[in-house]
């Protein structure tokens, strides 16, 4: 085992998030490629962490949990530099981290910290003649590219919702508990935290099953509907830069090349037209099911399954009927 | 106060991306450029601030002499003065380009060093928080409200869904999300401002560029889609090819 692969599985409250098991499973199928790596999971968290221990069963040969009052609140310098120490500690030939809101703020501090470049927003992680590639979107999707970083610990970030978690059978493994050396007091200082009404339970980049409406729904009242139908499929709801510009949703809900980047599983796009910018923000999706009363609609160009008419008649329906399927 | 925001050139949004004949690098045919679109919030956030509290907004690019056509756009929004640090390198990664412009902020005077999140071309949303490590400044990624206080910025992030509030001290490091402001448009008399307005040169040397691009491919195609039927009820028949066949509900 020349290799140590470090995958940083981020935690939410003391429970692992899904794309924990991702990086984890990635850097397993990684260590494998390499013909042999040791897969270090890294936790960091002011508490313990519960689920910890599982992802012994996706690949990790070892389990640090780094746990302190540095840790609280936002702390990207305190995360970013124990984890430059680990990789340091443990010779890593790898980091990998999820493509969140945390990896994507800790990714680029140590990338400078190590002075070893990153890959960000990985779909896929390959071996190529003994160096590890890595392919990525570029041009918001419009492009793919094949990357090889020529020196350093590869650092790479994973687009959520691509690697999918497998367990690899061996039972689960012990969280070894790690200090990092003192940490010095963060600059910045999170003042206050503002959740409003109904604030999203479901984080849009990460989400499984978004439904997101479009200028077609005619009014920021009709996003109810949209509410009701993500409800019953456990999705998050976004929207088309033409619904965040006229007020009807937060400026956090837009997909796009100007909003956010997605990739979920499923992606119901309601009354939305399909123009370039959108599609830049959601065109990986997994499966795509469109709904639009204009059959020439370029939304339609792009979707596995459509259905033409009007979103007022449809968007009840099917939520009546996957409630119905889904048996609640 | 010293307010500098860093801009780059990037493909018009609305551009096809093409692979060129090497197959690593863009075909640039017929492909026109604009400011990244984030990067326009913060140069319109750095004039917003000297409107506020007086002082400079210098906008900077790391880019081919071209960008001055980019930079001469911000010039015309209302920045003071444009720094070009010429680099013909295409494909540069962004911890070398951020080295460069770590190396040409050393020599501009700095409070608050703007970024956009990202710049949409080979979307990294790296290069803002690389520069100010590498500067070892405080930083605040994709914030929506800035305000300025005595020797402090507090600013507001939105993240999974709330805003988190922060405090950090002066000099720091920004990067702009949408929903920050709107830019304004370069007004005739500013469009005219800007001709005589300072366009200076910047030597630096820049970083080694660090990643290599083996192949540019375009996306695979997706299978062809299918109109399952009209109105509600087609709804049915949706759910069952949801279940059945895409396995996803
Ligand atoms: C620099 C730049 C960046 C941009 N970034 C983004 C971005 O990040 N995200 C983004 O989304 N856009 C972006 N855009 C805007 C983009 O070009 C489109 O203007 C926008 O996506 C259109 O939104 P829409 O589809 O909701 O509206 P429209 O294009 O107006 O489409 C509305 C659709 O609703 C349908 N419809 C109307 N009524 C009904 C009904 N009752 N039932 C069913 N269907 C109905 C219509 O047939 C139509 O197809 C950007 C543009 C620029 C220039
Ligand atoms: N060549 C460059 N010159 C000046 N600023 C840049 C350059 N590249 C990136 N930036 C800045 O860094 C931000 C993030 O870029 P990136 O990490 O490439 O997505 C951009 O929005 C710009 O503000």
């Amino acid at each position: 085992m020349s290799h140590t692969i470090l995958a940083f599985a981020e935690q939410r409250d003391g429970n692992l998030k899904k794309s924990a098991f991702e990086v984890v499973t990635a850097a397993a199928s990684l260590a494998k490629k390499l013909g042999g790596a040791k897969v270090v999971a890294v936790v960091i968290a002011t508490q313990s962490v519960g689920n910890a221990a599982e992802l012994g069963g996706y690949g990790a040969d070892e389990i640090v949990l780094a746990s302190g009052d540095a840790f609280a609140g936002y702390a990207p310098g305190a995360y970013s530099r124990a984890l430059k120490e680990l990789c340091e500690q443990k010779h890593a030939s790898a980091l990998l981290l999820p493509h969140s809101a945390q990896g994507k703020d800790l990714a680029p501090r140590l990338s400078a910290l190590l002075l070893a470049p990153l890959v960000a927003d990985c779909v896929g992680l390959d071996v190529d003649g003994g160096a590890i590639v890595a392919r990525r979107p570029v041009y918001a999707g419009k492009a793919f590219w094949t990357v090889k970083p020529k020196s350093g610990c590869f650092l790479a970030t994973l687009r959520p919702n691509v690697f999918t978690p497998s367990k690899s059978a061996t039972a689960a493994g012990t969280p070894i508990a790690w200090q990092p050396s003192a940490q010095r007091k963060p600059r910045v200082v999170l003042k206050s935290v503002i959740a409003p009404e109904g604030a999203k339970t479901v984080e849009l980049t990460e989400a499984d099953v978004i439904v997101s409406g479009g200028r077609g729904m005619k009014g920021p009242e009709h996003f109810a509907m949209l509410e009701e139908l993500a409800g019953a499929l456990g999705a998050a709801v976004g929207a088309s830069r033409a619904v965040v510009d006229a007020g009807w949703r937060p400026h956090g809900d837009q997909v796009g090349q100007t909003g956010k980047t997605v990739s979920p599983n499923l992606y119901i796009a309601c009354a939305i037209s399909g123009a370039i910018q959108h599609l830049a923000g959601m065109s990986s999706s997994r499966v795509i099911v469109a709904i639009n009363k204009d059959k020439e609609a370029p939304i339609f160009k792009l979707a596995n399954y459509g259905i033409v008419g009007d979103v007022f008649e449809i968007v009840p329906a099917l939520t009546a009927e996957i409630r119905k399927v889904k048996g609640a | 106060m010293n307010f500098v925001a860093c801009v780059k050139r990037v493909p018009d949004t609305a551009s096809k991306i093409r692979v060129g004949p090497d197959g690593r690098t863009m075909d640039p045919a017929g492909v026109t450029y604009v400011v990244n679109p984030y990067d326009e919030f913060a140069v319109e956030e750095c004039l917003r601030l000297k409107e506020k509290v007086g002082g400079t907004v210098t906008v900077l690019t790391v880019g081919p002499a071209d960008s001055s056509k980019e930079l001469r756009h911000c010039l015309a929004m209302g920045a003071d003065r444009a720094v070009l640090v010429k680099d013909d390198q295409l494909q540069r990664d962004p911890l070398s380009t951020a080295m460069a412009l770590a190396e040409a902020l050393k020599q501009i005077p700095h409070d608050v060093v703007f970024f956009g999140k990202q710049a949409v071309d080979h979307d990294n949303a790296q290069v803002g928080l690389l520069v100010a490590t590498l500067l070892d400044l405080p930083a605040v990624a994709e914030v929506v409200k800035v305000e300025l206080g005595s020797g402090t910025a507090t600013v507001q992030r939105e993240a999974e869904g709330k805003i988190e509030v922060f405090e950090l001290p002066v000099p720091c490091v920004l990067t702009a999300q949408k929903g920050l402001n709107e830019p304004r448009y370069a007004s005739l008399k500013g469009i005219m401002a800007a001709k005589s307005k300072k366009l200076d040169e910047l030597a630096v040397a820049p970083g080694e560029v660090r990643i290599e691009v083996l192949k540019m491919e375009p996306p695979s195609a997706r299978p062809e889609g299918k109109i399952v039927g009209e109105g509600a009820a087609a709804v049915p028949a949706l759910v069952k090819l949801l279940r059945e066949d895409a396995k996803v509900l």
